[in-house]
């Protein structure tokens, strides 16, 4: 498969007001209203995202779309694609060919070519910009071992966002309690069992204010009775509205939650649709083999 | 052997009642003479080894007492401090760019690191030192201006840089050389997650160097580092080679040869640097634990905590044997 021609622009980015206009300033409909989802522009939009590390081509030619306040569950085998189509998204990774867009701003790239025909790289301060605007919580935790529960939530809103350390402290609090973990402020994360830690780190995400969150595999690093207290978080952070990409193992919890569920395989999405038609229903051989398997 | 394989107590019913274990084992030692043995040989060596000292007249131990603080060995003691401190200052500053560099995606910052690195671990401090103390006369005039074009302004070097200064950058520079492949393996012991959290919650690159991956590098960096620190407070008696005749070794030899007794004023200096490497070392100390924080050295704790500190500067490899830095261009 090769892309030679990035994409071009879709017809919706027409009126484009200012290529540098900080994202969130198209209009995105407030999570909290039920009639929102589905309705207007999706908030998440990967467009032919392509990706190789060399010969290895890792994701090929991936649509995607997620509205405001969804539930996406990613599903796939082990090494189809999944974490790094998470990593396009906030630009851990750069795709190869293909569009990342963020409530219709284009992540990493001016929104429109040059007359030359290639793509204007953001500096990286916007880069930065970017990537604050979306949350993400990684397998193995990555909380700063250095700087206790309460530190680590106090860190990007005193670094990124400019915040006052007493300000941040109160919300550190507050996200704290909400995850059910105000009594370990002071703890450091070498003294939190592993479901602790993943709670600390979703609440260390929440603490900007992202417009979405990306979670990979969030509980496949724990141990199995912890994994329903990381779930709990989650089932509650959806049910507030926000947007969610989860890869996922846990069928119950896709079934549950999710408003869509993506399969993917050697790097291509090969289903999606709701939780009933994929799981109940499976089209492919090979997500009725993959079912199989975690089911 | 004849020795009592203590069998578990059967039930001595009532006796111990109090005792929630009530078969406790009660173990007698197996007799091992060797410790006492060599135990009482290194005592009576030791005993020998003090009589040695007192009775010996040569140590002439009233000429330590005279000169132990004599106001040319304090000062010399102060000046030995002060460029121990300054050049493990400008070591570790220099140190941390050339690690910081070597890290860069710039291929020419890259290589003026290696470059760096190269000539001054690869070449004796002696020499270094004898370089700076004529760097006045290689380099009369520093200019500023355009190469071979005009010249803006220029200042004579014999008036900016005295012999102390030659002594603190020539040791300074030769230290950073060897900090710096000990910070840049303290910096790539940190694990990557922790750059790419740090990069999705969208610290600036920055940032996350300076509160996030030099913090934690600190604590595999900080040990070696104490052991620079006590190596430079040794080296410091080589800056005659500048020549800088101030420091606490030059004030010893100094007296020793006025009084044509070098032995005493050996142990001066002796003296000297034993007190202040156990300053050095409880600062270390309060440092490791400053930059341990988060870090449990207990076994059988979770993640991070289960490695000891020596584990994780081994691992880092901060205290490296090879005497050139590794190619990579
Ligand atoms: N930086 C990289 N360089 C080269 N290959 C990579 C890199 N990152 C990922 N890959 C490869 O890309 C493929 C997809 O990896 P990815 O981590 O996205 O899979 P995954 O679906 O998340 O798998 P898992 O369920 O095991 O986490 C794998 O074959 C992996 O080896
Ligand atoms: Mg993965």
């Amino acid at each position: 498969m090769t892309h030679a021609a990035t994409p071009a622009p879709t017809p919706d980015s027409a009126p484009t007001p200012d290529p540098a206009a900080v994202p969130g300033a198209a209009p995105v409909p407030d999570p909290g209203s039920d009639a929102a989802a589905g309705a207007a522009a999706p908030l998440i939009e990967l467009e032919g995202v392509h990706k190789a590390f060399g010969d290895l081509h890792v994701l090929k030619n991936c649509d995607l779309s997620v509205a405001a306040g969804e539930v996406t569950v990613l599903i796939g085998p082990s090494g189809s694609g999944k974490s790094t189509l998470l990593r396009c998204i906030n630009q851990l990774e750069e795709p190869t060919a293909g569009r990342v867009r963020i409530a219709g701003v284009t992540q990493g790239y001016a929104e429109k070519p040059l007359a030359d025909g290639r793509w204007q790289k953001l500096p990286s301060t916007q880069i930065a910009h970017q990537r604050s605007r979306i949350g993400m919580v990684f397998q193995r935790f990555h909380l700063f071992p250095h700087m206790t529960a309460l530190q680590n939530i106090m860190e990007a809103p005193i670094q990124v966002l400019g915040r006052s350390a007493a300000e941040a402290e109160k919300s550190a609090l507050s996200l704290l309690e909400r995850v059910g973990l105000a009594d370990r402020a002071d703890h450091y994360p070498s003294e939190l069992s592993g479901g602790q830690q993943q709670r600390v780190a979703i609440a260390r995400a929440l603490a900007m204010d992202p417009e979405l969150m990306l979670f990979d595999e969030p509980t496949s690093a724990l141990d199995p009775e912890l994994v329903a207290e990381v779930l709990a978080v989650l089932k509650e952070l959806a049910e507030g509205g926000m947007t969610m990409i989860v890869v996922t193992h846990e069928m119950g919890f896709a079934r549950e939650v999710a408003d869509q569920v993506v399969f993917m395989d050697d790097g291509m999405i090969l289903e999606q649709g709701t939780p009933d038609q994929l799981i109940e229903q499976p089209r492919s051989e090979r997500l009725k083999g993959f079912l199989a398997s975690v089911l | 052997m004849s020795t009592q394989t203590p069998a578990p107590v059967p039930a001595a019913a009532g006796r111990r009642a109090e005792d929630p274990i009530p078969h406790r084992i009660r173990a007698k030692a197996s007799p091992r003479p060797g410790t006492w043995i060599s135990a009482v040989v290194v005592v009576l060596v030791v005993l020998g080894l003090i009589n040695f000292l007192i009775t010996n007249p040569v140590f002439d131990w009233a000429t330590v007492a005279t000169y132990i603080l004599d106001v040319k060995v304090v000062q010399g003691v102060g000046w030995t401090l002060l460029i121990t401190v300054l050049s493990m200052v400008l070591g570790t500053v220099v140190a941390l760019t050339a690690a910081i560099m070597r890290r860069s995606e710039n291929p020419v910052l890259r290589g003026v690191s290696w470059a760096y690195i190269f000539v001054f671990r690869g070449t004796p401090v002696y020499t270094q030192l004898v370089f700076w103390g004529l760097f006045t006369v290689i380099v009369p005039k520093i200019a500023l201006g355009i190469p071979f074009g005009p010249e803006w302004f220029s200042f004579s070097t014999r008036d900016y840089f005295p012999a102390f200064w030659a002594a603190v950058v020539g040791l300074g520079l030769n230290e950073g050389a060897y900090l710096a492949e000990i910070f840049r393996s303290g910096l790539n012991s940190v694990d990557k997650g922790q750059t790419e959290a740090s990069k999705a919650l969208g610290m600036s690159n920055g940032k996350i160097l300076r509160r996030i991956i030099i913090p934690q590098a600190m604590r595999v960096i900080v040990p070696p580092l104490g052991n620079e620190t006590i190596g430079m407070l040794k080296t410091t008696s080589l800056v005659l080679a500048v020549p800088f005749t101030l420091d606490l070794t030059f004030a010893t030899n100094a007296i020793a040869n006025k009084l044509y007794a070098p032995i005493p004023l050996l142990i001066v200096a002796a003296i000297w640097y034993l007190a202040i490497t156990s300053v050095l070392m409880v600062g270390q100390y309060f440092l490791e634990r400053y930059f341990g924080r988060g870090f449990d050295d207990r076994p059988g704790g979770v993640g991070p905590a289960k490695r000891s500190r020596q584990s994780a500067v081994n691992r880092a490899g901060t205290t490296p044997k090879d005497s050139l830095p590794e190619v990579e261009l």
